[in-house]
């Protein structure tokens, strides 16, 4: 039950970013082109995406607060972090740099797996090698010379 | 704005959400990419089958979404191959060194008005922005 309702979600998921265009890098890259404003090249269709999303997913979290459990069993599982500290930013700021450089975040990068391209079956390999990078070395050091030291 | 497309936006986003709040609601688990697949290369992480299926279901959407009459979706990559490598690290570590991407922070935490993911949010919009200003406008690539 659990895995046919992720499964239900992942294709959801991936249908709406379809439709949004977000598997599309030039769609993404020419909403984050601010200087595009000025020319009227700008899309700002990215921020559309962002806002039904958060119109869509804001009721079930509000829900998800009023119940004890998940309905296909289990606990509900909200992150309790709220510091924020060194590597949120930091992390931040490098995956950021990864998506103006491509346009892909890894959830369309994911999708357009589905239309069978060279260049995204090499993106995507080169992210599980950057997750697989941040396990092995675990993550930045303590105290890192470029970044400054990690709270903690 | 002449590829502006505030309606299918609007369309798409609303499916990622309902999605992203189902997962919650169904699964008990927030719907961020960059963890679900983070945790999968990990040896011993839990709940793989699910997560595998999510996975799957990604790539599952967008195929059901090009049967659909009247949809040609495209995905083009500019990028040199240096440049996407590169680039592909930087999101893979990236989003696990700061715990989340556009829709585990984006969509899932700004959805729990989340401190923690609004400044996460903003410092990948910042340096997304910053980026595509450097490539296009400064180097003009």
């Amino acid at each position: 039950m659990r895995i046919f309702s992720a499964l239900l979600c992942g294709v959801l998921f991936g249908a709406g970013l379809a439709i949004s265009g977000m598997i599309n890098p030039q769609k993404v890259l020419a909403f984050l082109d601010i200087a595009a404003i000025a020319s009227g090249g700008w899309d700002p269709s990215l921020a559309f995406v962002m806002g039904g999303g958060l119109l869509a997913a804001l009721p079930f979290f509000w829900l998800a607060r009023r119940r004890t459990g998940a309905i296909c069993g289990g606990d509900i599982a909200l992150p309790t972090r709220r510091d924020i500290d060194r590597d949120l930013i930091v992390g931040g700021l490098m995956f950021g740099a990864g998506w103006g450089l491509v346009g892909y975040c890894p959830g369309p990068a994911i999708s357009a797996l589905a239309l069978g391209q060279v260049e995204t079956v090499v993106f995507v390999f080169a992210m599980l090698a950057g997750m697989v990078l941040h396990r092995i070395t675990g993550g930045l050091p303590a105290t890192c010379p470029l970044t400054g030291p990690q709270s903690r | 704005m002449e590829n502006f497309t505030p309606l299918s936006a609007l369309i798409g986003g609303g499916l990622i959400g309902l999605a992203s709040g189902l997962y919650l609601i169904l699964n008990g688990r927030i719907a961020g990419i960059s963890g679900i697949v983070g945790t999968l290369l990990t040896p011993n992480g839990s709940e793989r089958w699910e997560k595998l299926a999510f996975v799957a279901g990604l790539i599952i959407g967008p195929l059901l979404i090009i049967a659909l009459p009247g949809f040609a979706l495209e995905s083009v990559v500019r990028a040199s191959w240096p440049v996407i490598i590169l680039g592909g690290i930087l999101v893979g570590f990236g989003t696990r060194l700061g715990s989340g991407c556009t829709s585990g922070h984006g969509i899932c935490g700004l959805s729990r008005m989340s401190a923690r993911s609004l400044m996460a949010t903003l410092a990948f919009m910042t340096a997304g922005f910053v980026t595509v200003f450097i490539l296009r406008h400064l180097i003009g690539a």
